[in-house]
Protein backbone atom coordinates (compact mmCIF):
# COMPACT_ATOMS: atom_id res chain seq x y z
CA UNK A 1 0.00 0.00 0.00
CA UNK A 2 1.48 3.68 -0.69
CA UNK A 3 2.13 5.81 1.93
CA UNK A 4 0.05 8.89 0.30
CA UNK A 5 -2.93 6.21 0.47
CA UNK A 6 -2.39 5.40 3.90
CA UNK A 7 -2.04 8.93 5.69
CA UNK A 8 -4.85 10.01 3.29
CA UNK A 9 -6.87 6.67 5.15
CA UNK A 10 -5.91 8.05 8.75
CA UNK A 11 -7.05 11.68 7.73
CA UNK A 12 -2.70 12.21 8.87
CA UNK A 13 -0.73 15.19 7.93
CA UNK A 14 3.20 14.87 6.29
CA UNK A 15 5.47 16.60 8.97
CA UNK A 16 8.74 15.75 6.99
CA UNK A 17 8.87 14.32 3.35
CA UNK A 18 12.59 13.46 2.60
CA UNK A 19 12.37 10.15 1.81
CA UNK A 20 10.55 8.21 -1.02
CA UNK A 21 7.09 10.08 -1.28
CA UNK A 22 6.12 7.07 -2.99
CA UNK A 23 7.15 4.42 -0.86
CA UNK A 24 5.30 0.92 -1.28
CA UNK A 25 4.74 0.00 2.86
CA UNK A 26 5.03 -3.58 2.83
CA UNK A 27 4.05 -4.10 6.52
CA UNK A 28 3.43 -1.73 9.44
CA UNK A 29 4.34 -2.41 13.45
CA UNK A 30 2.84 -0.61 15.95
CA UNK A 31 5.15 0.45 19.60
CA UNK A 32 5.71 2.33 21.72
CA UNK A 33 8.59 0.35 23.07
CA UNK A 34 11.81 0.89 20.57
CA UNK A 35 13.30 -1.86 21.80
CA UNK A 36 10.86 -4.28 20.30
CA UNK A 37 11.31 -1.65 17.49
CA UNK A 38 14.49 -2.75 16.74
CA UNK A 39 14.12 -6.46 17.14
CA UNK A 40 12.25 -6.04 13.27
CA UNK A 41 13.21 -7.13 9.78
CA UNK A 42 12.22 -3.50 8.63
CA UNK A 43 12.13 -3.98 4.98
CA UNK A 44 9.26 -1.87 3.88
CA UNK A 45 8.32 -0.80 7.27
CA UNK A 46 5.99 1.64 8.05
CA UNK A 47 6.32 2.40 11.98
CA UNK A 48 3.15 3.86 14.41
CA UNK A 49 3.92 5.06 17.61
CA UNK A 50 2.92 7.45 19.91
CA UNK A 51 6.98 8.25 21.07
CA UNK A 52 7.51 11.17 20.06
CA UNK A 53 11.42 12.15 21.50
CA UNK A 54 14.57 11.98 19.89
CA UNK A 55 14.95 8.35 20.59
CA UNK A 56 12.36 7.48 18.30
CA UNK A 57 13.92 8.94 15.24
CA UNK A 58 17.77 7.15 16.65
CA UNK A 59 16.04 4.16 17.02
CA UNK A 60 14.85 4.47 12.94
CA UNK A 61 18.07 5.20 11.92
CA UNK A 62 19.42 2.55 13.59
CA UNK A 63 16.94 0.35 12.18
CA UNK A 64 17.01 1.37 8.63
CA UNK A 65 13.37 2.49 9.00
CA UNK A 66 12.09 5.27 6.70
CA UNK A 67 8.62 6.11 7.41
CA UNK A 68 7.03 7.21 11.18
CA UNK A 69 3.57 7.87 11.79
CA UNK A 70 2.98 9.65 14.77
CA UNK A 71 0.05 9.12 16.56
CA UNK A 72 -2.51 10.64 19.33
CA UNK A 73 -1.47 14.43 17.59
CA UNK A 74 2.22 13.93 19.17
CA UNK A 75 4.34 16.21 17.25
CA UNK A 76 7.99 15.70 16.59
CA UNK A 77 9.76 18.13 17.81
CA UNK A 78 12.29 20.52 15.58
CA UNK A 79 15.73 18.39 16.25
CA UNK A 80 13.52 15.55 15.89
CA UNK A 81 12.39 16.60 12.38
CA UNK A 82 15.83 17.57 11.47
CA UNK A 83 17.54 14.31 12.23
CA UNK A 84 14.91 12.84 9.83
CA UNK A 85 15.64 15.50 7.28
CA UNK A 86 19.13 14.32 7.48
CA UNK A 87 18.67 10.88 7.69
CA UNK A 88 15.79 10.75 4.66
CA UNK A 89 13.36 10.00 6.57
CA UNK A 90 9.09 10.69 6.09
CA UNK A 91 7.27 11.78 9.26
CA UNK A 92 3.63 11.83 9.12
CA UNK A 93 1.34 12.79 12.16
CA UNK A 94 -2.54 11.95 12.78
CA UNK A 95 -4.95 12.82 15.71
CA UNK A 96 -6.74 9.38 15.74
CA UNK A 97 -5.18 6.87 18.83
CA UNK A 98 -3.29 4.14 18.11
CA UNK A 99 -6.23 1.32 18.30
CA UNK A 100 -7.95 3.12 16.02
CA UNK A 101 -5.34 4.24 13.44
CA UNK A 102 -4.04 0.53 13.21
CA UNK A 103 -7.89 -0.77 13.08
CA UNK A 104 -8.26 1.61 9.84
CA UNK A 105 -5.17 0.65 8.33
CA UNK A 106 -5.28 -3.10 9.23
CA UNK A 107 -9.11 -3.03 7.67
CA UNK A 108 -7.61 -1.47 4.35
CA UNK A 109 -6.04 -4.40 4.04
CA UNK A 110 -2.10 -2.94 5.66
CA UNK A 111 -0.26 -6.16 6.56
CA UNK A 112 1.45 -6.99 10.63
CA UNK A 113 4.87 -7.79 10.87
CA UNK A 114 3.86 -10.93 12.28
CA UNK B 1 40.58 1.55 12.54
CA UNK B 2 39.78 3.04 15.75
CA UNK B 3 37.61 5.40 17.25
CA UNK B 4 36.81 6.37 21.20
CA UNK B 5 33.24 8.05 21.52
CA UNK B 6 32.52 9.51 25.36
CA UNK B 7 28.91 8.94 26.52
CA UNK B 8 27.19 10.78 29.52
CA UNK B 9 25.12 8.85 31.70
CA UNK B 10 21.24 9.95 31.99
CA UNK B 11 21.53 12.33 28.99
CA UNK B 12 19.13 10.92 26.33
CA UNK B 13 18.70 13.92 24.06
CA UNK B 14 22.33 12.68 22.72
CA UNK B 15 21.69 9.03 23.46
CA UNK B 16 22.81 7.26 19.85
CA UNK B 17 25.38 9.69 18.72
CA UNK B 18 27.91 7.89 18.74
CA UNK B 19 26.01 4.61 17.29
CA UNK B 20 25.21 7.25 14.63
CA UNK B 21 28.54 7.90 14.00
CA UNK B 22 30.16 4.67 13.39
CA UNK B 23 27.12 3.47 11.52
CA UNK B 24 28.13 6.18 9.01
CA UNK B 25 31.68 4.91 9.11
CA UNK B 26 30.59 1.10 8.85
CA UNK B 27 28.90 2.45 5.48
CA UNK B 28 31.10 4.22 4.03
CA UNK B 29 33.24 1.04 4.16
CA UNK B 30 30.95 -0.88 2.24
CA UNK B 31 29.90 -3.35 4.61
CA UNK B 32 27.14 -4.95 3.60
CA UNK B 33 23.75 -3.34 4.92
CA UNK B 34 22.62 -6.63 6.85
CA UNK B 35 25.71 -6.88 8.60
CA UNK B 36 25.60 -2.68 9.38
CA UNK B 37 22.10 -3.11 10.37
CA UNK B 38 23.01 -6.11 13.49
CA UNK B 39 26.19 -3.71 14.26
CA UNK B 40 23.89 -0.94 14.71
CA UNK B 41 20.99 -2.41 16.66
CA UNK B 42 23.63 -4.04 18.96
CA UNK B 43 26.07 -0.69 19.52
CA UNK B 44 22.68 1.37 19.99
CA UNK B 45 21.19 -0.79 22.84
CA UNK B 46 24.81 -1.15 24.44
CA UNK B 47 25.04 2.73 24.18
CA UNK B 48 21.64 2.95 25.74
CA UNK B 49 22.36 1.03 28.49
CA UNK B 50 24.91 3.20 29.45
CA UNK B 51 23.46 6.28 29.03
CA UNK B 52 20.11 4.45 31.24
CA UNK B 53 22.29 2.85 33.63
CA UNK B 54 25.64 4.61 34.29
CA UNK B 55 27.25 7.86 35.13
CA UNK B 56 29.31 7.83 32.11
CA UNK B 57 31.07 5.93 29.70
CA UNK B 58 33.39 5.11 27.02
CA UNK B 59 32.84 3.77 23.77
CA UNK B 60 35.70 2.15 21.60
CA UNK B 61 35.43 0.89 18.36
CA UNK B 62 38.40 -0.82 16.32
CA UNK B 63 37.19 -2.19 13.15
CA UNK B 64 39.64 -4.82 11.48
CA UNK B 65 39.53 -6.64 8.04
CA UNK B 66 37.66 -9.66 9.10
CA UNK B 67 35.73 -8.32 12.19
CA UNK B 68 34.34 -4.85 14.18
CA UNK B 69 34.67 -4.99 17.60
CA UNK B 70 33.24 -2.40 20.39
CA UNK B 71 33.66 -2.14 23.97
CA UNK B 72 31.32 -0.17 26.02
CA UNK B 73 33.22 0.89 29.89
CA UNK B 74 31.14 2.66 31.92
CA UNK B 75 31.27 3.84 35.78
CA UNK B 76 28.07 2.70 37.68
CA UNK B 77 26.20 0.36 39.78
CA UNK B 78 27.23 -2.81 37.98
CA UNK B 79 25.36 -5.80 37.38
CA UNK B 80 24.27 -7.54 40.67
CA UNK B 81 23.28 -10.71 38.32
CA UNK B 82 24.13 -10.91 35.11
CA UNK B 83 22.29 -14.07 34.31
CA UNK B 84 19.11 -12.49 35.14
CA UNK B 85 20.05 -9.26 33.40
CA UNK B 86 20.04 -11.35 30.02
CA UNK B 87 16.69 -12.69 30.73
CA UNK B 88 13.91 -10.61 28.28
CA UNK B 89 11.58 -8.84 30.44
CA UNK B 90 13.75 -8.16 33.52
CA UNK B 91 14.38 -5.14 34.15
CA UNK B 92 15.80 -1.95 36.24
CA UNK B 93 15.51 0.68 34.36
CA UNK B 94 14.07 3.74 35.94
CA UNK B 95 10.36 5.54 34.73
CA UNK B 96 12.73 8.40 32.59
CA UNK B 97 14.04 5.59 31.11
CA UNK B 98 10.50 3.84 30.42
CA UNK B 99 9.64 7.37 28.88
CA UNK B 100 11.97 7.61 26.16
CA UNK B 101 10.63 3.81 24.85
CA UNK B 102 13.50 1.34 27.06
CA UNK B 103 13.92 -0.86 29.95
CA UNK B 104 11.25 -3.22 28.96
CA UNK B 105 14.30 -5.99 29.58
CA UNK B 106 14.97 -6.72 25.81
CA UNK B 107 18.38 -4.74 25.54
CA UNK B 108 21.03 -7.28 26.31
CA UNK B 109 18.99 -10.01 25.04
CA UNK B 110 18.52 -7.68 21.99
CA UNK B 111 22.58 -7.41 21.71
CA UNK B 112 23.06 -10.86 22.16
CA UNK B 113 20.85 -11.66 18.96
CA UNK B 114 22.70 -9.22 17.13
CA UNK B 115 26.51 -10.12 17.44
CA UNK B 116 28.83 -13.05 17.16
CA UNK B 117 30.46 -12.79 20.44
CA UNK B 118 29.26 -10.87 23.77
CA UNK B 119 30.99 -10.63 26.80
CA UNK B 120 29.72 -8.60 29.97
CA UNK B 121 31.95 -8.11 33.46
CA UNK B 122 30.79 -5.77 35.91
CA UNK B 123 31.70 -4.84 39.51
CA UNK B 124 28.58 -3.90 41.45
CA UNK B 125 29.39 0.16 42.64
CA UNK B 126 32.06 0.33 40.00
CA UNK B 127 30.94 -0.28 36.93
CA UNK B 128 30.31 -2.48 33.90
CA UNK B 129 32.33 -3.81 30.34
CA UNK B 130 30.30 -5.08 27.22
CA UNK B 131 32.37 -6.04 24.41
CA UNK B 132 30.82 -6.77 21.19
CA UNK B 133 32.35 -8.82 18.25
CA UNK B 134 30.75 -8.74 14.33
CA UNK B 135 32.45 -10.81 11.95
CA UNK B 136 32.26 -8.93 8.74
CA UNK B 137 33.76 -11.29 6.16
Amino acid sequence: MNIQEIINLVDGESICLSGDSDFEVKRAFASDLMSDVLTLNTEGLLLITGLANMQTIRTAEMAEIKNILFVRNKKPGKEMIELAREEGMNLFLCKKSMFSTCGILHQAGLNPVY
Amino acid sequence: MEFEYPIEGGDFTRAGMASSQVKKVLKQLNIAPAIIKRIAVAMYEAEVNVVAHAFKGTMLVNIMPDKVFIKFIDEGPGIHDIDLAMQEGFSTATESVRQMGFGAGMGLPNIKKNVDELQISSVVNKGTTVELTTYIS
